[in-house]
Formats: C-alpha cells, sequence, structure tokens
C-alpha cells in the first residue's frame, strides 16, 4: 500500500496539460486579486458530508479543511499529503488495520476556536457511523473501519476491522469536511446543512443563492504564505453558453467542470495566448447496462453480443471531437496501476481492435440466443454531455449488429426513476463518477446488492471476487484480482458495456495560475495554491 | 363601481385554489423525487439508505392528502415553508429574484409603452404610407424574432463590438446589483435582457395600438369630430387614442405579468437570476415547495394584474362599470 508513492502514470501519460497559452511554473507567486469562476450547478446545501454535487465542492471546498487531500499541487497523481494533519500520510501498522494522524498545533476555526484532533474525529464520526436519522452520503466507503478515536488533542486512531487498499484514498474524499465539534454539539449534527465555520484558505462571506458565493482570505491559514488570493466570487451560471461567454468577456476565469471540444476550441480561437487550456483523463465513465430482469437481456449471449458491436477504438478517435469522451478503459480509471493494460484490454470481448470479427461473433451470439430480430429501447437522460450524444452513438453501434434500436431521452428525474425504481428499461446509459481514484471502491459499482448495480445482476462469484479484491493486501494481489474481476463484469457476464471514459477539458484565462487538472472534477477546489498573474 | 371591484375581487379566489390544486397534483405525477437527485444525480456514489432518510426528513414519504392539506393550509397563512432543496424559507429564495425579475418587467414595459403606443398611432395615422411600412415590418420582426435568440445575438454584437473597438471583449455584468447600489452596474446588466424582451413585447403592442386606431378613426364619433372642425391632434389623442388602448393595455397586462415568470430562456441566456430560472431549477430539481409557491405567485401576479387591467377598463369605458 504505497499510497504516497502511487504517482500514477495517469498524471504523465493523460493529464496532459495542452498549454495553449502559458502554464503556471517557474514564474513566482504573486499575492493578491480576487478569482472570479463560474460553476454550473445549484448548491443544495453546505454539508459536504450529505451532498454529492460539484455544485456543492466548488463554492464552498474553499472555506473548510482536510485531513488529508490529494496533493493540489500534482492533482494528477494519487500523492495523498497531509492538511491539518503534519508530516507524511501513515502508511498504517498492526498489518495496515491501524492509522495515526498528528494533528498540527496551533490551528483555528474561522470563529476563532481552537481546531484538534477531537474536531477531526467528530467530523470522521459523523461521516463514518452518523446517528440513525442522519445522512452521510459516502458511509458505505468506510465499511472496514471499526473505530475513530482521539488518544490525546493532537492524535488521531483509525482502527481498522481488516486492512484495506481503498481506507487511505476514501478517507482523502474532498467530502470530508473537518467541522467544529463544538459546532455538531451545540447545533446538531444538521447545522452545517446552511452555516459555514471551517478553517480552510478562505472565509465565508456571502451567499446569494442563485447567484454566487464569496470568500476572503483567512489570516490565520495553516499553509504557510497561503492562500495567494484576496478572496473569491464563485458564480453561479447553470447554462453552458453563459459560462463560456463569462470566460470570453473576463467576467470569469475559469470553470472547474471542464467544456466539450467545440467550446474550447471557439474559447481559444477568440481569446489565443490569453486563454491556457489543460486536458486530462477523467473519472467517470458512461456504460450501457442491459436489464436482466427482462427477456432477452438475461441471457449472457445477448449481453455480450450488445458490448461487441461497440467500436471503442474507433470511438475514441471520432466521438472525442464532439463530446467529452475519449480514453478507451477497462472498469478501473485509465492509467492507474490497477487498470487493464491495452493488451489486457483487447482480451475482453468488445475491446479487440478487429470490428468485423467482433460483429460477426455478435451477430452469431444474437442467431445462437435466437434474437437476430432484437428490438430495445435504451433509456437515457436528457444531459447533452455526455449522455445523449454517446447515446445516439450507441444506437448506431447496435444497428451494425442488425439491432433495432430506439432511446428514450428523459428528464433526469425520469431517468434515475426507471433506472433505480422501477428498474422496466432494456437497456439504460448508466454511469460511474468517483473523485479520488479509488479503484477498489470504485469497482463496488458492478456489485450486485451493492446499491448502484442497476444491472438485475445476482452473480455471488463477483461478491465473492470482490471480497478477496477488498481484502488483498498488495498491489500485485489487487492488481491479478482486479482483471479477474474485470473480465467477469465485462465479458464472461457481459453485465455492463463500458463505452468510453470522459476526457476532462479546462480552458481558463492564462493569468490563473496554480490550478492544476484533476481527475476529477472534485479535486483540488480548496484554492489555496491558485493566484493572479495579473 | 365599488360593486364592480367586489365581483372581480370575489372571482379570483375561485381561480386561486384551482390553479394550487392543479400544480400539486401535476407536480407529482412526474417520476422521481429531489432526494433521488440531490444524492445520485451527479452519477457518484448512490446510496438508497440516505435517500430513504432524506425522503423521511422532507415528508415526501408522507400521503398525498396529507401533504395538500399542508400546502393548501399554507396559501392561506402565506407560509409556503421551506425549499425541499436547500432547506431556506421558500419567501427568502424568492424574495432574492422577485426584485430582479420586477425591475425587468418594469423596464421591458416602460420599452414597450415608450415605443408601442405612439408607434402604433403614427402607423394608423399614416396607413399605407412609408412610416405605415417602415413601423409594420419592425414590428412584425419583432414578433417574429424570439427574445431568447435576440438575446444572444446582443451578447455577440457586444462580445465583437467592443473588441472591434476597444481590444477588449466586454459582456454584461453576471452578477446582479441593486439600483440604487450601483445604477451603472445595474443598468449595464439588465438593459440588454430589457432591450431584447421589450422588442417582441412593444411589436406586439404597436401591431395592436395600430389595428385598435383604425377601427376606432373609423368610428361615427370620430366621423362626427371631424365635421365639427376640432384639431386633428385633439381627435386623435383626446378621442381616438383613449378607446383604442382599451386592448392594447389587456396586452400590456398580460405580458407584464408573463415577465414576471416567464423569462426562463432569457434569464438563462443573460444570466440572470430571477424567478424564471428559479422555476426552471425547482422543476427540473424536482423541489415541489419551491415550484408550488412560484407558480401560485406568478398566478396571484396574473389575477392581480387581470384585475387592475379590468379596473382600468372600467375608468376608460365607463360604459363596462354600469353595466
Amino acid at each position: 500500500m504505497r499510497f504516497s508513492t502511487l504517482k500514477l502514470a495517469i498524471g504523465a501519460a493523460t493529464a496532459t496539460a495542452l498549454t495553449l497559452g502559458t502554464i503556471a511554473g517557474a514564474a513566482a507567486q504573486k499575492s493578491g486579486g480576487t478569482l472570479n469562476f463560474v460553476v454550473g450547478s445549484k448548491i443544495p446545501s453546505y454539508d459536504a458530508h450529505v451532498e454529492t454535487t460539484f455544485g456543492m465542492i466548488h463554492p464552498i471546498a474553499p472555506f473548510y479543511s482536510l485531513l488529508i487531500r490529494v496533493n493540489p499541487d500534482a492533482p494528477a497523481t494519487n500523492d495523498f499529503v497531509c492538511d491539518v494533519c503534519e508530516g507524511d500520510v501513515d502508511k498504517g501498522a498492526d498489518g495496515g488495520k491501524l492509522f495515526t494522524f498528528k494533528i498540527r498545533k496551533g490551528l483555528k476555526f474561522h470563529n476563532g476556536a481552537p481546531l484538534n484532533a477531537n474536531d477531526v474525529v467528530a467530523s470522521y464520526n459523523k461521516i463514518i457511523f452518523p446517528p440513525k436519522g442522519v445522512a452521510s452520503s459516502r458511509k458505505s466507503f468506510y465499511r472496514m473501519v471499526e473505530s475513530v478515536a482521539a488518544t490525546d488533542d493532537h492524535t488521531v486512531v483509525f482502527k481498522l476491522k481488516f486492512p484495506s487498499g481503498a481506507f487511505i484514498p476514501a478517507l482523502a474524499s474532498p467530502f470530508n469536511f473537518i467541522y467544529s465539534k463544538a459546532d455538531l454539539e451545540k447545533n446538531g449534527l444538521t447545522w452545517h446543512k446552511t452555516n459555514i465555520n471551517g478553517s480552510g484558505p478562505f472565509v465565508f462571506v456571502e451567499h446569494q443563492p442563485g447567484a454566487f458565493v464569496s470568500g476572503k482570505k483567512f489570516a490565520g491559514y495553516h499553509h504557510k504564505g497561503r492562500p495567494y488570493l484576496d478572496g473569491f466570487r464563485a458564480i453561479a451560471a447553470p447554462k453552458m453558453a453563459a459560462r463560456v461567454q463569462a470566460i470570453e468577456g473576463d467576467r470569469a476565469s475559469i470553470e472547474f467542470r471542464g467544456f466539450p471540444p467545440k467550446q474550447r476550441d471557439a474559447l481559444v480561437k477568440v481569446l489565443g495566448d490569453k486563454i491556457t487550456v489543460q486536458e486530462s483523463d477523467w473519472n467517470c465513465v458512461l456504460m450501457a447496462t442491459p436489464n436482466q430482469k427482462k427477456k432477452p437481456f438475461d441471457d449472457a449471449r445477448v449481453r455480450r453480443a450488445l458490448s461487441l458491436s461497440i467500436d471503442r477504438w474507433g470511438g475514441s478517435k471520432y466521438l472525442s471531437k464532439i463530446a467529452i469522451v475519449k480514453t478507451v478503459g477497462g472498469v478501473v480509471f485509465p492509467g492507474h496501476p490497477l487498470a487493464a493494460t491495452e493488451a489486457e484490454l483487447t482480451k475482453i470481448a468488445g475491446y479487440g481492435k478487429d470490428l468485423k470479427a467482433n460483429r460477426a461473433e455478435a451477430r452469431r451470439l444474437l442467431k445462437e440466443a435466437g434474437q437476430e430480430n432484437l428490438s430495445l429501447v435504451l433509456n437515457n437522460r436528457a444531459v447533452d454531455q455526455p449522455y445523449k450524444v454517446v447515446g445516439t452513438w450507441l444506437l448506431d453501434q447496435y444497428k451494425k449488429i442488425g439491432i433495432k434500436a430506439t432511446q428514450q431521452v428523459n428528464p433526469s428525474s425520469v431517468f434515475y426513476d426507471i433506472l433505480r425504481k422501477k428498474q422496466d428499461f432494456d437497456v439504460s446509459i448508466d454511469f460511474n463518477c468517483q473523485s479520488v481514484i479509488n479503484p477498489i471502491a470504485d469497482v463496488s459499482k458492478f456489485l450486485p446488492g451493492g446499491g448502484a448495480n442497476y444491472s438485475g445482476s445476482k452473480d455471488k462469484k463477483l461478491v465473492e471476487m470482490y471480497d478477496a479484491l477488498l481484502r488483498a493486501p498488495t498491489e500485485a494481489e489487487q492488481r491479478k484480482l482486479v482483471r479477474q474481476y474485470e473480465k467477469r463484469v465485462l465479458d464472461t457476464e457481459a453485465t455492463h458495456a463500458i463505452t468510453l471514459w470522459w476526457y476532462k477539458i479546462n480552458p481558463h484565462r492564462s493569468y490563473v495560475k496554480g490550478w492544476k487538472i484533476a481527475p476529477s472534477h472534485y479535486l483540488g477546489q480548496q484554492l489555496d495554491q491558485v493566484w493572479l498573474d495579473k | 363601481m365599488l360593486q364592480y371591484v367586489l365581483k372581480r375581487l370575489l372571482l379570483m379566489i375561485p381561480t386561486i385554489l384551482g390553479a394550487a390544486f392543479i400544480i400539486f397534483f401535476i407536480l407529482r405525477v412526474v417520476p422521481g423525487d429531489v432526494c433521488e437527485l440531490k444524492l445520485g444525480g451527479d452519477g457518484g456514489h448512490y446510496d438508497p439508505v440516505q435517500v430513504e432518510i432524506c425522503q423521511k426528513n422532507l415528508g415526501i414519504d408522507r400521503p398525498v392528502y396529507e401533504q395538500f392539506g399542508k400546502f393548501v393550509v399554507g396559501i392561506f397563512t402565506f407560509d409556503y415553508g421551506n425549499s425541499m432543496d436547500t432547506g431556506k424559507p421558500v419567501t427568502h429564495e424568492i424574495g432574492l429574484r422577485f426584485q430582479l425579475s420586477l425591475q425587468i418587467a418594469i423596464m421591458a414595459t416602460l420599452v414597450t409603452i415608450i415605443i408601442a403606443i405612439p408607434l402604433g398611432t403614427i402607423s394608423a395615422v399614416y396607413q399605407n404610407s412609408w412610416i405605415d411600412y417602415i413601423v409594420r415590418t419592425v414590428s412584425i420582426a419583432g414578433i417574429a424574432l424570439p427574445s431568447f435568440w435576440l438575446g444572444i445575438l446582443l451578447l455577440l454584437f457586444l462580445l465583437n463590438f467592443s473588441d472591434w473597438m476597444w481590444g477588449i471583449r466586454w459582456s454584461p455584468p453576471l452578477i446582479y446589483k441593486p439600483i440604487w447600489e450601483d445604477p451603472y452596474h445595474n443598468v449595464s446588466q439588465l438593459i440588454w435582457p430589457a432591450v431584447a424582451t421589450g422588442y417582441r413585447y412593444s411589436a406586439v403592442a404597436t401591431r395592436m395600438t395600430r389595428s385598435s386606431m383604425l377601427e376606432v378613426l373609423r368610428e361615427d364619433y370620430v366621423r362626427t369630430a371631424r365635421a365639427k372642425g376640432l384639431l386633428e391632434k385633439l381627435i386623435i389623442n383626446r378621442h381616438a387614442l383613449k378607446n383604442a388602448l382599451l386592448p392594447v393595455v389587456t396586452v400590456i397586462g398580460i405580458e407584464f405579468a408573463f415577465l414576471m415568470g416567464g423569462l426562463v430562456v432569457t434569464e438563462q441566456v443573460f444570466n440572470l437570476n430571477g424567478l424564471g430560472q428559479l422555476l426552471v431549477h425547482s422543476v427540473t430539481g424536482k423541489d415541489y415547495t419551491m415550484t408550488q409557491a412560484i407558480v401560485m405567485i406568478i398566478v396571484l401576479v396574473f389575477v392581480f394584474t387581470n384585475f387592475m387591467v379590468d379596473i382600468l377598463y372600467a375608468w376608460l369605458d365607463p360604459r363596462i362599470r354600469y353595466s
């Protein structure tokens, strides 16, 4: 479990910072200025332990600290560094079942109250062991945790039930804001939904719902010399056209989620060297999930045929010109040491580079299953990028093997209702979109009974495989088990057909420095490293 | 007159109740709920147990009749509850947007009144002249052009024109500031949507003024006034225009009410934090309490505006109140 040394190839291989202007680097950081950025989603509440959206993370994360975080200066790696703790991130004792963190001394919340180990423990207890009726969206990430305790005012100890490679990445989730124990005890566990008292680089100033959130520099911030900015303003702009125009007109300097290729090209065309583009693979993937509760999708041959029809390598080349998808990959984020190599991928059904052979095999399987005249309806979400684009592409792929496929594009609420509750779809667009790259946790998406698998699969063998993976102590062992798991999900059982992994494109004003693209739109958002070269 | 006003006031009650009933049940026909979207809408981790907790906390799991009863009581006690999405009081959320929407509606209405009534009148008086043809062409173009599209063109024009003129690409401010706080900022943000919507709005009103004026100018009493040797200016302004304004007032009134919540797309184009945008968010986010409250406010604005139009009718045409 070499967490801090997992210098993922992701960084080098895929987080290519395509510099069309100049990128922050050698220049000395300048202090001052206000960063204006646009956010395409709204803030449901301020409580990160409950919420799941970047609409909350982007404007609110700068107000809070974390115990550990993905290195904001190298977010394309899984290099975990201390935030309120000090030194290196613990590699674990007692066979990987005991993790100790020393908390910095002299930390303060924005209201002046001291921050110590008890606040960290109270926050993690709220996340991992919430009382009945209190929501905690990522509670299930911490199934391996037995207890969290403070042995003194500056030491936090996590005791695990079993060692797990998924623990440290889960601990570094950008949603794990450190709250004040006193606030939780005095005001209750839901107080943070509507109130902010953090210890992050910026102090909350104002929130005008639907309009903006603003913050000013926290003089007592624990990372010396940071933040560089005097403040920031997160401006709500739900429509992409408005966000693009905001950057074009310099009303905002950056949008952290990402734009499609067309918008990137438009900005580069009009702004030239005033715009810098950073690009990276994205820890989000769309897949097509056949419904095993419905015939003929209960037949693995039919499901394999669906996957075999997809031209992933061709899609990567052409679809990436119009949509925010690009990389061919398996169940693990491409470029991660646990991800399949190209050679390994091509052995999986539907990933082979001989498209003709793939489709001939697909037709043969359909014939064998008596489904030569198969027709299906694809349940899709009425969101342009990349859902509708990928959905339309999939229809074309299915037609290539003689399937009569149509698409039903539904508003989000209806789409989710069909996917999760009614489960009466033929094939549905499905997705897995995570923050910290944590393959062992992320692949639980495919787990029958795991809460997020909508295929109707009851594959007990897969559950056994996952259980072994969760407990695998070494990276080599984890890798071997992931390959078996992947083969079962994508090939043998073909419960899900992964399309293409998303591709993140962040054009921003060239004077914005210090912000480095991460493989997730949830990461690197505390903004303490950002400065303006004006 | 008092009896007339009272009658109109009483007619408002069934309209409001009917609207409340329809909006409440239509919202619940569409599947899905706010918790599903909030806790799993981004494609990230989704935990059904957490969704159940959320539904329980918001009362979505309660029987529909119970929720409806609460809503109706809320209408009469002016308690619309908290937004299911943000947890903040609905009245607070609406209040923040109301000011902006009201200002655009007023600005667009002013643009309309200033443009439409004189142009419509001139067009009618000089029927089939070159002035009439120009006014008709411009007004037909206004009706044909969707205001959001005109808005997009305006924004593109501003970006490119400022680049050409000063080498800086300028776009209107994104954040709203009240006019008394920063008049320049306020006007430079809102003048563009007001022009974009006001153009369409004035085009409709111009056409209405013109046709109404043409009709009135052919009336016997106008001919009589002319036979009596009254000045043409006096005939137009005092006798013809006042009567011709009846349908124009109706159009302006309905359009004003529409602008309060109906500028959905234009608000998105200009990134305005108005009632229209809030309505769209609440509908797509399945925020029942917020959607119900906004729709009820729009209904109230419509009902009240119609009431005011009825009163104006009675003032403009005494026959209405006497009947």
